[in-house]
């Protein structure tokens, strides 16, 4: 057993007792502003291919910390460290202070840190009440009378979806029956329910419309508000901008900087998005089939210029 | 769908106002039980009307017989099949445990209650390997338990042959405390001058102890999970291979106890016993509302998928037609289940 195991190890035992399946909500949580996960030039190779590197961020509770890149950039590499599932080979990743290497999703979990991902984890044809609490079902009674507490369940989980902004009708009807955006926040409510302080959204808006993708970053500023840290991670800057406090762009595996947001402006953020030169260069190839006066051109020149 | 923003005291009178609409009768039409309802009240309606003996207490318990042991695996099937797997093996099931305690306490002389505990070990070992063997190599149930189903035909037919020289169980009435076991699986109980067998009391056992187990109990939650979703169940902690393998064995289960209900009510098994009816149970169970994808359905609608089978089976007899046409008639209404089916299940997934 490596140093790192027998220390994962060592965590998850620490935590079981406490954390488990309770569910925590009830909690205080710690002061907004307080780093849970601090990464600090943190890296991954694959043998010889360095799919992440020098990667520095933090992420704290009440904060929403947005990682933004494009596809390949080395997005799910570093959410995959987070969430336990890859450990990192470079760098160091600090949760509440101490050193850790998170050997699976299991410890990660345990220490609060839950990931939503984008198949959601849901049984569509199974009412919303027992959805929210698959897996982890509280019961009553003894023996052979051991039943599911519905009515609790039912309770619980049309609270806590109010407590996320989300007014049902009736929890008991199948969670196929519920909008894309909507079904996401049942997948986060369920995750803080069940303890979770820091949340991962791996590109919770990728698949949905306008309107849908509105009402989730509502539910990201809500999961902010009621203490937790987000990390939300996205492809589009108009969607990270408005819920975001700190943003991490990464761009073919490495970081371009981490920004409070008072350091920076959408403008410049897009522009770093989309590679400055390169989109330059991209505008000026279109412009000579298109035309110069060309809305796209326009557009493309504009977002280039922040 | 949802008005995200309003006032929490506002949102609540809403959220009641709303709950209330929908009625108590709305919420029976939800249920998947609820088309194989109507088609039981139908097809009793029709057999009382055109023939004399059907509702007399002795044509009723001879159709409570028939739909009993049918329903019986029939709701077994159902579990199994909500949970997301087929068993094409449940019909042979029967026939074999059947002939195992018949050939232990007639050719051997094994204690008859030794025997049906073998048996019940046999059954349950046969299920879980069903179970282990479609969970450990991600082979369609169908394939793997048509396997079983012709290795437990090919044993009823010749391991029978061999050990006793016969394919069909006698003198089991002369087995030293037969009674017992009779009185549990195969006496009657007269009601108003027709029989109605053990079979039926066990039916109507095994649907309510598979009902609450299915809408009041974890477990319940998580048969409707596997079969509706296997790899979201995975990712949030439901026991996916204990679930499954489980659901075998209980519908093995249910084979050994069909198989003693028609051990002990009629003395005596054939070698063929069972074979054929595989399909019957399915049927019951899609009937019953029961998806063939899974994660849906229910224990008490593939009840009421038995009972039709049964009053079909006996009312053609009654009418006077020719057998052949309950095969027809199972057809039509299988057809029928499955196109019902599909359209609550749209409804159910898209929005009320």
């Amino acid at each position: 057993m490596t140093a790192h195991e027998k220390q994962a190890v060592e965590a998850e035992e620490k935590r079981t007792d406490t954390v488990a399946d309770e569910p925590t909500s009830t909690d205080t949580p710690p002061p907004p502003g307080t780093p849970i996960i601090e990464v600090e030039n943190i890296g991954k190779r694959y043998g010889n291919v360095i799919a992440l590197s020098d990667v520095t961020t933090s992420v704290r509770a009440g904060e929403v910390t947005c990682v933004l890149g494009d596809n390949g950039a080395g997005k799910s590499t570093f959410i995959k460290i987070l969430a336990g599932a890859h450990e990192h080979t470079d760098g160091e990743l600090k949760i509440d202070g101490i050193s850790r290497h998170l050997s699976s999703p299991r410890v990660a979990l345990d220490l609060g840190i839950a990931t939503v991902y984008q198949d959601l984890a849901v049984v569509p044809l199974m009412p919303v009440w027992r959805n929210f609490f698959l897996g982890s079902e509280p019961t009553k009674g003894f023996g052979p009378l051991r039943r599911l507490d519905v009515s609790t369940m039912k309770t619980t989980a049309k609270d806590e979806l109010a407590a996320m902004g989300i007014d049902l009708r009736d929890v008991d009807q199948p969670i196929g029956t519920l909008s894309g955006g909507e079904r996401q926040c049942v997948a986060i409510a369920r995750a803080v329910y069940f303890g979770a302080r820091v949340l991962i959204l791996d590109e919770p808006t990728a698949a949905l419309g306008v309107k849908q993708s509105g009402v989730v970053l509502k539910y990201i500023a809500k999961a902010r508000e009621r203490g937790l840290a987000v990390v939300f991670i996205t492809h589009n800057p108009h969607h990270a901008w408005p819920v975001g406090d700190r943003f991490m762009l990464l761009r073919r595996g490495k970081s371009m900087g981490d920004f409070p947001k008072s350091e920076i402006t959408l403008d410049k953020l897009t522009a770093m998005m989309a590679g400055g030169t390169e989109l330059d260069a991209l505008s000026k190839e279109l412009e000579s089939s298109l035309g110069a006066d060309s809305e796209l051109i326009r557009d493309m020149k504009a977002e280039t210029r922040g | 769908m949802t008005t995200a923003t309003a006032p929490d005291e506002q949102a609540d009178e809403q959220a009641d106002e709303r709950v209330s609409s929908t009625s108590t009768f709305g919420r029976i039409l939800k249920r998947p039980e609820v088309g194989a309802l109507i088609a039981a009240i139908t097809v009793f309606v029709f057999f009382a009307v055109i023939t004399d003996v059907f509702v007399t207490p002795s044509g009723a318990s001879t159709w409570l017989r028939s739909a009993s042991t049918i329903g019986i695996m029939a709701v077994g099937v159902a579990l199994l099949m909500i949970g997301g797997e087929f068993d094409l093996s449940a019909g042979a099931m029967t026939g074999f445990t059947g002939l195992a305690v018949g050939v232990m306490t007639t050719e051997y002389g094994l204690n008859v209650w030794a025997a049906m505990a073998v048996a019940l070990v046999l059954a349950l070992v046969i299920g879980a390997l069903n179970g282990v063997l479609v969970m450990r190599t991600g082979l369609p149930s169908f394939i793997v338990t048509l396997g079983t189903f012709f290795v437990l035909q090919g044993i009823d037919l010749a391991v029978v042959k061999v050990l006793i020289g016969q394919v069909a169980i006698q003198g089991m009435s002369d087995v030293p405390f037969y009674d017992q076991p009779k009185a549990l699986f195969g006496s009657a109980l007269n009601v108003a001058g027709g029989n109605v067998y053990a079979s039926v009391f066990w039916w109507i056992g095994v649907t309510a102890v598979a009902t609450w187990v299915l809408l009041r109990t974890k477990v319940g939650n998580w048969i409707f999970a596997v079969g509706g979703a296997q790899t979201a169940s995975r990712q949030v902690g439901v026991p996916v291979f204990r679930t499954k393998v489980g659901l075998f064995m209980t519908t093995a289960f249910a084979g050994w106890l069909a198989g003693m209900c028609l051990l002990f009510t009629t003395s005596t098994v054939q070698s063929n016993t069972g074979v054929g009816q595989e399909f019957i149970y399915i049927i019951c169970a899609v009937v019953g509302g029961c998806l063939l994808t899974g994660g849906y359905g229910s224990a008490i609608g593939a009840a009421l998928g038995a009972l039709i089978y049964g009053m079909t089976n006996q009312g053609i007899v009654y009418a006077g037609w020719d057998n052949n046409w309950l095969k027809a008639f199972l057809g039509v209404m299988l057809l029928g289940a499955v196109l019902l089916n599909e359209w609550v299940r749209k409804r159910a997934e898209t929005s009320r």
